[in-house]
């Protein structure tokens, strides 16, 4: 059996990533969870975090999604986030200056946003 | 040049300049339409996902949620209208107004009170009018509407819904737009959106040819539901946000096609008008001269 699986990573407003992959791991509400080929059908609720996707071609991608879902059946994974951005996407400075703002502000919300883009873009070095 | 040429020259100049300005917006409404389309099209994966996500909840468990289940009695209805903020779009706005008034007045003889939540300042325009109770209203964004305007609207909408009907909440949601069949055809629709009939939506997704496996809900089926009903309300409305806004530059670019036809009408008849009034001033003034001279010529034979 080709170990593989079709992700499509989709955001509210447009389609973030698609292909083939070995792995992906993602955070879900009861800690992070990684599946593989064969794995049996899954809907799950996804925490804001970095979701990472190994690709067929040795490759990996690494991507902030704020919130959304897991859903794999057949073969077929999709991540469903309102907002989903890849690292290579992510303005790093521009996250850190969020990070800085929304800490002084106490803005609990925008740091966390903040601080997945960033983690998203730690781990894709 | 004559009086009456006169005006008719200038009234050609004020058409010819009125026509190049609707041009202008009926190019303007086509390219908008088209990226509309396009931002109706990049929303689909997300809305078909998310659908068949709802369809594989409703198959896996028999899990009830509040705005899942059907009241036995509903005495009270919200209904979301989505109009436009400005005008020129030909008859959009008061079509889908008139399909509201129409469901409005269904709703009402069914017994249930009606709640109006309007989005784009035609809308409200309408009510206000008539002075009628707006529960809350949005605008601003209705020609080009992002992910983060629909969920400021699903937000009291759910919560509207998830309330008691005794302390102000409703028991089903409407919702009223423009679908954009085609660049030539838009219809006002009517629908409800909640409460969502989850064996409707499971039945849906068998039709299609598409068999569910049954599925491992993590962390559990009523948490997935939780967080999957406003997520799939929220997409929804953004659904119909997006495609009331490719609708509104559609009409508006039929509305300014029409305009610009109408224009050019309007310049050849000027322009025959114009003409024949030219026609006559040279006419008279030949007959003048004619006249004059023969004039002339009797005078000057009397005094021979």
């Amino acid at each position: 059996m080709a170990a593989e699986l079709q992700v499509e990573m989709v955001a509210a407003d447009r389609s973030v990533w698609s292909g083939a992959a070995t792995l992906v791991i993602a955070r879900t509400t009861s800690g992070d969870i990684g599946v593989m080929p064969g794995h049996q059908p899954l809907l799950g609720v996804l925490e804001s975090g970095p979701v990472t996707i190994r690709s067929v071609d040795g490759g990996t991608v690494v991507a902030a999604v704020h919130g959304g879902f897991i859903s794999f059946s057949d073969d077929k994974l999709s991540l469903l986030a309102e907002v989903a951005e890849l690292s290579d996407e992510i303005d790093v400075k521009r996250a850190e200056r969020a990070l800085e703002r929304a800490k002084s502000e106490a803005d609990a919300a925008a740091e966390r946003r903040a601080d997945v883009r960033l983690r998203a873009v730690a781990g894709a070095h | 040049m004559g009086a009456q040429a006169k005006v008719y020259k200038r009234r050609i100049k004020s058409v010819s300049a009125t026509k190049k300005i609707t041009k202008a917006m009926e190019m303007i409404a086509a390219s908008r339409v088209v990226k509309a389309q396009r931002r109706v099209a990049a929303s689909t994966p997300y809305a078909t996902e998310l659908t068949r996500a709802v369809g594989a909840v409703a198959k896996g468990s028999t899990t009830q949620h509040a705005l899942t289940t059907e009241s036995e009695n509903p005495t009270r209805a919200a209904v979301l209208l989505i109009t436009s903020d400005r005008g020129l779009a030909g008859g959009y706005s008061s079509n889908v107004i008139k399909a509201a008034e129409e469901l409005t007045e269904r709703l009402t003889r069914e017994g249930k009170e009606v709640d109006a939540y309007i989005v784009g300042r035609k809308g409200v325009a309408y009510y206000s009018f008539r002075e009628r109770k707006v529960t809350e209203s949005w605008g601003g964004f209705t020609d080009n509407p992002t992910y983060a305007d629909a969920k400021k609207i699903a937000g009291p909408l759910i919560e509207a819904v998830l309330k008691d009907t005794a302390d102000g909440g409703v028991d089903e949601l409407h919702i009223v737009f423009t679908e954009f069949v085609s660049m030539l055809t838009q219809t006002p629709v009517q629908d409800r959106l909640l409460p969502l009939s989850l064996e409707e939506k499971a039945e849906e997704q068998e039709k299609k040819g598409e068999i569910l496996p049954l599925f491992d809900f993590e962390p559990s089926s009523e948490d997935v539901l939780d967080a999957l009903l406003p997520r799939y309300v929220e997409a929804r409305i953004y659904n119909a946000l997006l495609q009331a806004a490719a609708s509104k530059h559609a009409a508006t670019r039929r509305a300014m096609k029409s305009a610009t036809d109408n224009a050019d009408e309007l310049i050849k008849s000027l322009t025959r008008l114009a003409n024949a009034a030219r026609q006559a001033d040279i006419t008279q003034e030949i007959s003048e001269i004619v006249g004059g001279a023969s004039a002339l010529a009797d005078a000057s034979a009397g005094s021979d």
